[in-house]
């Protein structure tokens, strides 16, 4: 009994530490810009920063399952959850932020079917968007048997979204190589565990 | 008598701000130590500015510059493409400074009477300094207006002398990865040194600018120390930076970026609204320094607004096939 509210507080207090955690990327860049300190061009920047930080924490969910196997402790699918739509937050903020502080809400048309890294990167989001939607318990509960197969959509959101940080490079890919190789590492070891087809989005395992 | 027609852009004389202005100004804001230092010196009338660089001695070219106001001399020197040192748009202002600049020579070579190896100061010696105050409008677009110190580049080239066979000018960046971390990334598609051209008549045009300098002092490393090409009616990757050769060639060179991507970049590469790049529209373009909550979009000019001096290069071209 005594354990059980222990247990209880202690899931509390990990959930706090991570929703504090995943919000220091966004913390970081509201008091650079509060304090002017994101150069020339801070709509590129602020663009930047969210772009990246949504695409770690995409990592980061995937990064949770391998954590379970590998330490043995379920207690991080707790998290997972909560990363995902952080990821997902992110994400959308960085949409928000390229359309009002870059494009200007000018050039829609040509901007989202002319530009193939803006393709990669909307088609990522437009995955991740279903999974935010079925994310409560509720729509776990109603979408049943489904959930699961649909949620595989994360591959390829993040396959997609790297497709999008490689496609804007100019010249030198070097962090996109990094993300690579962390990327198809945890595809890998998943795909050894489970199996290619537990990798299929949409497909009843 | 020789008649100059003042082109539209330019502005009288009088109607250009002082560089002087923009040096107190900042002198103003490295504050009250500055200006109590200086009291407290006799026979020291202004504070010395705290800009890094020698100070140039140069005349104003107004006829060639702009009215617009230049971009702050920070951000100048701290949102820089220099991807030597990176490719981040700080990367350059931290890293630039593993370059040494001093001594520098420029390698002369091709269809010219006059090769060899010059000395940055023999090359540039016989030249009276101007300061031309520029647009400067990226690929990316963004824009920034920038005063630059140097010569133009018609004058420097006439001393050369290239020959009838000379129909294109080649520039190359110094090569030295031992300085230039960006060069030594295993994951960059550039193959170094980065290298540009112009056609002959482009070259000589009068707008193509040999910068040295920036806001009346030697050019900081990361603007492309100590010598610089500017042509700011094509987009910025053209004005190559820290040059060490200049070949004149019978043939059109490559660039550097036309050598990655041929479907995005092209020879000429001039600035033009009219032609979209698979990235970025090049309708627009934010002018730096820009805001937060009030981006400073305008729209991008064709020949970014040179068109009166540069149009005649290009007549009956299409310049959506020679972008
Ligand atoms: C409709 C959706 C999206 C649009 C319009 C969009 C647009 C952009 C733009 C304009 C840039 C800057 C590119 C540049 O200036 O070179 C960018 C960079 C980036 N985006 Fe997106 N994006 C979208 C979705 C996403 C998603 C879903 C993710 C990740 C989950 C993502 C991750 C990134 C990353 C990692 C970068 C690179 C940031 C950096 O340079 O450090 N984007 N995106």
């Amino acid at each position: 009994m005594a354990s059980a509210v222990t247990n209880k507080w202690r899931g509390i207090a990990g959930k706090c530490l991570v929703f504090g955690l995943a919000l220091l990327p966004l913390g970081f860049l509201v008091a650079d810009i509060i304090n002017a300190n994101l150069g020339p061009d801070p709509g590129q920047v602020i663009t930047e920063a969210l772009g990246i930080a949504a695409f770690q924490l995409l990592l980061v969910t995937l990064a949770i399952t391998p954590l379970k196997k590998v330490t043995g402790w379920s207690g991080w699918l707790r998290y997972r959850r909560m990363l995902g739509l952080f990821a997902f937050f992110y994400a959308a903020l960085h949409l928000l932020a390229f359309l009002q502080l870059i494009l200007g809400w000018m050039d829609l048309w040509a901007t989202f079917t002319k530009r193939p890294y803006i393709i990669a990167g909307a088609a990522a989001f437009l995955a991740m968007v279903p999974l935010a939607i079925t994310s409560t318990r509720r729509m776990m509960k109603r979408t049943g048997r489904w959930w699961k197969p649909l949620h595989r959509l994360i591959y390829p959101a993040a396959i997609l979204a790297w497709v999008h940080f490689l496609w804007q490079a100019r010249s030198d890919i070097t962090e996109m190589v990094v993300y690579a190789v962390i990327l198809a590492g945890l595809l890998v070891v998943r795909a050894r565990w489970f199996g290619v087809s537990s990798l299929v989005p949409l497909k009843r395992t | 008598m020789f008649i100059k027609q003042r082109p539209s852009w330019s502005v009288p004389e009088s109607e250009v701000t002082p560089e002087s202005v923009y040096l107190n100004r900042r002198k103003f804001m490295t504050g009250a130590i500055a200006s109590a230092a200086a009291l407290s010196i006799p026979g020291l009338v202004r504070a010395e500015d705290t800009r890094p660089g020698t100070v140039l001695d140069y005349k104003a070219a107004p006829q060639f510059s702009t009215d617009e106001k230049p971009a702050p001399y920070d951000a100048i020197t701290t949102y820089n493409n220099f991807y030597e040192f990176g490719t981040g748009k700080q990367d350059p202002s931290r890293y630039a400074s593993e370059m040494s600049v001093d001594p520098w020579s420029v390698e002369v070579e091709g269809e010219c009477a006059n090769p060899g190896k010059y000395a940055l100061e023999g090359l540039l010696k016989p030249h009276q300094y101007q300061e031309r105050i520029y647009r400067l409008r990226c690929v990316e677009a963004w824009s920034m207006v920038i005063p630059w110190v140097g010569v133009p580049l018609a004058e420097v080239i006439k001393r050369l002398e290239p020959n009838s066979d000379a129909k294109f000018v080649y520039f190359e960046t110094l090569n030295a990865p031992e300085q230039m971390r960006g060069q030594r990334s295993l994951f960059s598609t550039i193959d170094w040194p980065y290298r540009e051209g112009l056609r002959m008549d482009e070259a000589m045009n009068e707008l193509s600018f040999l910068a040295v300098g920036l806001y009346g002092k030697t050019l900081p490393n990361q603007n492309g120390a100590p010598i610089r090409l500017v042509v700011p009616w094509k987009y910025g990757f053209k004005s190559i930076k820290s040059i060490v050769r200049i070949r004149f060639m019978k043939e059109q060179p490559k660039s550097s970026w036309e050598m990655i991507a041929p479907s995005e970049y092209g020879f000429y590469a001039n600035v033009n609204p009219e032609v979209d790049h698979p990235r970025w529209s090049q309708k627009m373009e934010r002018r730096l320094p820009s805001g937060v909550f009030r981006p400073n979009w305008i729209e991008t000019e064709k020949f970014n607004g040179y068109g009166e001096q540069v149009a005649g290069l290009y007549k009956g071209m299409d310049l959506s096939r020679y972008y």
